[in-house]
């Protein structure tokens, strides 16, 4: 963006742009909780924490509403459609966050019943770590996905190979 | 997955179109189920008419998982299970494994132990208090309670280096002894809980909507209540006082003194009451438990258990050995099994160790109360409204984890 250089209060940016920002700060994201984490992401909406400051607490019940998935927790085979089905109902644009050890890489839970990391399911923008994150993880976790979508989005659609970028590393 | 009305229909044997009735599934996503639970429910008009609880959709293969872990390993995992009251999930295993061990840890390392679960009793009831409340559609009553738990998850990452999960207790002791500076936190929590525990009662009491929806819903009666195993806060708000801290006392509970609050209406309401009641419990044990705390050693002088302190290591060669058989190898533990029970914050918590005589469990099962507690949900909504299944599912306090493990 640049100004005009004098004192009328005017910004010029790209639709694109502008676009990025106002998605970036204002992320809806799916109500969704699966196991421990998602204590976790209830704490960080909640008053300490206080995750509205950056725009991303609007936790919305049905996924037609929301533009960010939050997985928080260990995702079960019997649980892994119901994830792909949530996330296909999400309009677009949408973004995943894969909360913790558990869904980023299926944790210290190596065994048949856990699929081994989300991104087998859905593919996922930002991964914290963390057994479970703390809520200030999971806000870093935010902010770079907020970073990520001011710097362009993810103009890829799904199938997609698991993305690289991990929160805090 | 979506299912199609015809699917779900097929799913409960109901025969499409029977009377008119409506089938309706309820989950796995569903901001009310707490978790992952999926409820399908046929419906007449507003009336329930039949209901079947959907489990397994957080199946983790928990039980699995600890037959490839160590004994000490598993002090990280049963926190997994019940992940909201993590520490006494880790009480319930240490105990077990502890008893098959033959070992009895210091009467310091019994009052730490009694004082965190305690805690993590409070925290347990805080997010069923503001969870149980949001569903109700009140918002305010969360923010509440989570303020306070945070100050009972600083307590643990203080003493254990870890909020939410944080396995400080260990076979045949503890992570380390409470920190420096920690009695003065806790004291400063002790006193300033009861000001908000009568907060909450203010929020709620006398709110009409509260009354009107938690009064004479989702009651069964005692017999059915005894027949399907509940046990908890549950079972103490149909009358009948069953606390395994009062009639099993373990870790040291027969010192302590604290009444088991019941109620006889057995409906939502009395288990709320039942529930607040306890939390004023809890905070007595505490506050007994570190005025009454006794000096001495936090783990047991056995290092072919517990580890060597990190200075003896430096200066003898037996510790370093033993330091390293217990990482590498692990402690044997003696063929045979055990069922350790504790009363966790929705019931008795109970745990099964089978030993081989190695330093892995040969089988572990780990009795969930919430699953007990659950499986009379279709009993308690039965001839209700669809609304009263919200408020039935909020007061069984179930976790998931727990149920499917």
């Amino acid at each position: 963006m640049a100004t005009v250089d004098d004192d009328r209060p005017v910004l010029f940016s790209s639709v694109k742009k502008l676009s990025a920002w106002a998605r970036s700060n204002s992320l809806w994201p799916a109500q969704f909780g699966l196991a421990c984490c998602a204590i976790e992401m209830m704490a960080t909406a909640a008053s300490r924490f206080d995750l509205s400051r950056f725009g991303a607490e609007v936790m919305r019940a049905s996924p037609r509403q929301a533009d960010v998935m939050i997985v928080a927790g260990r995702v079960c085979q019997k649980m892994a459609p119901v994830v792909r089905e949530l996330y296909d109902q999400m309009p677009e644009p949408k973004w995943v966050i894969a909360m913790g050890a558990c869904a980023s890489c299926g944790g210290v839970f190596a065994n048949y019943a856990v699929v081994q990391g989300v991104d087998r399911v859905v593919p996922v923008d930002i991964y914290v770590p963390g057994c479970p994150p703390s809520p200030e993880g999971l806000i870093e976790g935010v902010m770079r996905l907020q970073k990520k979508i001011r710097e362009g989005g993810r103009p890829v659609l799904p199938p997609v190979p698991p993305a690289t970028e991990v929160a805090g590393a | 997955m979506a299912y199609t009305q015809d699917q779900i229909v097929s799913q409960m044997d109901a025969e499409p179109g029977r009377g008119g009735n409506m089938v309706l599934n309820l989950g796995p996503q569903h901001p009310s189920t707490h978790g992952v639970l999926r409820v399908k429910v046929e419906l007449d008009g507003e009336q329930v008419v039949r209901s079947e609880p959907v489990i397994g959709y957080l199946h983790t293969g928990i039980e699995k998982t600890f037959e490839d872990l160590m004994y000490q390993q598993g002090c990280m995992l049963a926190p997994r299970a019940d992940y909201v009251s993590p520490i006494i999930n880790n009480l319930c295993w240490v105990l077990g494994v502890e008893k098959l061990l033959g070992i009895e840890v210091p009467k310091r390392t019994q009052y730490i132990r009694v004082l965190f679960a305690e805690l993590s009793r409070i925290a347990s009831h805080l997010v069923w208090l503001g969870t149980s409340a949001m569903d109700m559609g009140a918002m305010s009553p969360f923010f509440y309670t989570m303020q306070q738990r945070e100050l009972i998850l600083d307590l643990n990452e203080m003493a254990a280096g870890y909020r939410m999960n944080p396995s400080y207790f260990r076979v045949g002791g503890l992570l380390q002894d409470l920190p420096p500076g920690f009695p003065e936190k806790l004291y400063a929590f002790l006193d300033g809980f009861p000001h908000w525990l009568a907060e909450y009662h203010e929020l709620l009491d006398r709110n009409p909507i509260w009354i009107e929806r938690l009064q004479h819903t989702a009651r069964i009666s005692l017999e059915q209540a005894l027949d399907y195993g509940w046990t908890g806060p549950l079972i103490r708000a149909l009358g009948v006082p069953l606390d395994l801290r009062k009639t099993h006392p373990y870790s040291s509970y027969e010192d302590f003194d604290f009444d088991v609050p019941t109620e006889t209406e057995g409906d939502v309401y009395a288990r709320y009451k039942v529930r607040m009641r306890e939390m004023e419990e809890s905070l007595k044990i505490v506050r007994q438990a570190m005025d009454n705390m006794p000096d001495g050693p936090w783990r047991v002088a056995d290092e072919k258990i517990y580890p060597p302190e990190k200075t003896e290591i430096r200066q003898s060669m037996e510790a370093l050995i033993y330091h390293f058989k217990l990482f590498s190898e692990g402690f044997m533990v003696p063929p045979g099994d055990v069922f350790s029970a504790v009363e966790g914050p929705k019931g008795v918590l109970g745990c099964y160790v089978v030993s081989e005589g190695s330093s892995r469990p040969y089988r572990v099962h780990i009795r969930g109360p919430s699953f007990y507690n659950l499986q009379a949900l279709p009993a308690m909504i039965k001839g209700g409204m669809l609304a009263d299944i919200v408020a039935a599912i909020g007061s069984l306090d179930i976790v998931l984890g727990e149920v499917d493990r």
